[in-house]
């Protein structure tokens, strides 16, 4: 049997409620529901285990940062920064997010049902079997990708246009995956785009059915959909601009 | 960081200072505590046709002195009292907060299309410039700048000092201030306000030396060194001496990228060229969000780079700008719309007429 526990954040501080949901954690709950929530940061930060937790409300900055394990859902909106740092587990929102969602993310998943602001994705990195991964259902902003080193990145677009520029600058490890074309002039230096293999499909629909499931989508449109694979022109985008040998 | 949050009524109902005070508390993580201010437009109905100086006196003695003489140098007190306050433990006062009520003498600017503007520019400088205890921190028709400097000077310690909850208007802007130079000085947090135009802002400008020499050269003193003061006379300079509509003048301080502009239609591409040669100093780089406002709009812009948020909530009459979605929330839990524009789209509204 299953054991839940109910928060209410109306008015709390992010210090006490987050050591009220560390606090029941650690007293065995399985599934966390906090309501009320408005803006209170750092929610879900550090946590290990395999709890579910349920954020009603606008989660703030910060949401799960350096989280290895538990299930984070948001119905409504996040700040900036959810996923940042994060080791394993997933964050599923289902509204949009602000900047820098999936910051230095280091593996797990973080889903987003609407948009994410600029910079999602930055320094996203991977490790031996440690690989991130980002899907975003709606729109990116400009400078997606930047910097990464590593992980999957996936944007869909379902919702209209991608306004995405400077794609994938300084990128140096990993895949930006967009739905339809990308135009070269959307692209930053240091990033390429390639064909996107059957191989590559078969890889990456898991994830794509896995993102449909959890937001009652349809999954065979997205899934068979055309796509832009946008990977690293090599290894060291900067050598020549920071480094003189 | 800091955080910024703005509310305009279109229709120029009024709100009283209680719920700018709710939203801006709950970006407290964005401050340091050591600077916090509020500024409303329409919040002195009975003296609507004076120009309102808030002034920060250091005595109310011998600076106020000061003040009194070089006003009735440029026109006529019709009336002057301290500032309501209500002492908070934690905040120390170190200023006498005054307001005058002021009509300036239009002879004394002759040729000027904003003659009273200009008398009241030019008295702000000279208060503002001169070793006298004095600062002119807010000058226009029916608004007011509150605001504090130093330790525990919380976005709430500030609101309870100066009673916010007390005055209505119908255009707020607010700002919560992570204090990274000379946190002690109460007329350094935003906003920063010249007659019409107020400014809060976000973010550090790395082109704060160019664009103040800049405006210098148009007679404005800058004695805070803040940005925001900076901002502040930059859009004054632009919109009321130079006539720019304020998209044009926001498209000045934060202009596309040349890339972009080489991608424009031809038209598009020459408007966007010449204001980048007429206006280049004035360009801001770094990381900045501002909005700014007069008493017929409000407007947000972000730097090119996005390097710091902006969120902006609509709801029946009301626009909102803020940092974040739980300022905007907490004062409209059932906002209609949120959006985060992209850069160098200026978010403006304007109230009717």
């Amino acid at each position: 049997m299953t054991k839940q526990v109910t928060i209410d954040a109306k008015g709390v501080h992010y210090t006490p409620l987050n050591q009220q949901i560390r606090k029941a954690l650690e007293d065995g709950a399985d599934e966390v529901v906090v309501n009320n929530v408005l803006g209170q940061r750092f929610i879900g930060d550090g946590l290990h285990g395999d709890a579910t937790i349920r954020v009603n409300g606008v989660a703030g900055g910060d949401l799960a940062m350096f989280m290895s394990g538990p299930t984070i859902i948001v119905h409504g909106n996040a700040e900036h920064a959810p996923g940042n740092t994060m080791d394993s587990g997933k964050v599923v929102i289902h509204g949009s997010a602000g900047d820098a969602v999936a910051h230095s993310m280091r593996g797990g998943k973080v889903f987003v049902r609407g948009d994410i602001g600029y910079r999602g994705g930055i320094h996203m990195k991977q490790y031996e079997t440690q690989r991130p991964i980002l899907v975003v259902g709606g729109s990116a902003q400009t400078f997606l990708g930047e910097y990464m080193a590593g992980g999957l990145l996936v944007v869909l677009g379902l919702d209209g246009v991608m306004k995405a520029r400077e794609i994938g600058s300084g990128i140096h490890g990993g895949e930006i995956v967009i739905r339809g074309d990308v135009d070269d002039a959307c692209l930053a230096a240091g990033a390429k785009k390639v064909p996107l293999t059957d191989e590559d499909r078969t890889r990456i629909a898991p994830v794509l059915r896995e993102f449909a499931d959890d937001f009652g989508l349809d999954p065979e449109p997205i899934v068979n959909a055309n796509y832009t694979r946008i990977v690293p022109a090599s290894a060291r985008p900067f050598a020549g601009k920071y480094t003189w040998e | 960081m800091c955080g910024i949050f703005g509310v305009m009524d279109k229709r120029r109902q009024m709100m009283d200072g209680s719920g700018i005070r709710e939203a801006l508390s709950t970006m407290n993580e964005r401050g340091s505590g050591e600077g916090a201010g509020y500024v409303a437009y329409g919040i002195y109905p009975d003296y609507r046709d004076c120009y309102a100086l808030h002034v920060f006196l250091d005595n109310p003695c011998e600076s106020k002195g000061i003040v009194d003489a070089t006003l009735e140098q440029w026109g006529t007190i019709e009336h002057d009292e301290a500032i309501p306050t209500c002492d908070q433990p934690g905040l120390r006062a170190n200023c006498t907060p005054w307001r005058y009520f002021f009509k300036p003498d239009a002879s004394l600017a002759p040729g000027s299309a904003t003659p009273e503007k200009d008398v009241v520019t030019n008295l702000v400088m000279q208060i503002n410039a001169g070793a006298n205890g004095a600062e002119v921190v807010s000058s226009g028709k029916n608004v007011g700048v509150f605001k504090s400097g130093g330790a525990g000077s919380w976005p709430e310690a500030v609101a309870d000092y100066y009673r916010i909850q007390d005055y209505e208007g119908y255009l707020w802007l607010a700002h919560n201030r992570y204090a990274t130079s000379s946190p002690e000085l109460w007329e350094r947090p935003d906003p920063f306000n010249l007659h019409d135009w107020s400014v809060v802002e976000n973010g550090k400008t790395t082109t704060y030396g160019t664009n103040r020499r800049y405006i210098e050269s148009f007679g404005y003193n800058c004695t805070t060194s803040t940005d925001s003061e900076v901002i502040a006379y930059a859009i004054d300079l632009m919109v009321r001496r130079h006539g720019l509509d304020i998209d044009l003048a926001v498209r000045a301080l934060a202009p596309p990228y040349w890339e972009e502009i080489d991608q424009m239609p031809e038209a598009e591409q020459k408007l966007n060229r010449a204001l980048r040669f007429a206006y280049g100093s004035a360009a801001m780089n770094g990381p900045f969000t501002v909005v700014a406002a007069n008493p017929d709009m409000m407007v947000g812009f972000t730097d090119r780079g996005k390097l710091r948020p902006m969120v902006v909530g609509e709801c029946a009459d009301r626009l909102y700008i803020a940092s974040e979605e739980s300022a905007i929330r907490a004062m409209e839990p059932d906002v209609e719309s949120i959006t985060r524009p992209a850069a160098g789209e200026p978010v403006i509204g304007r109230v009717a007429p």
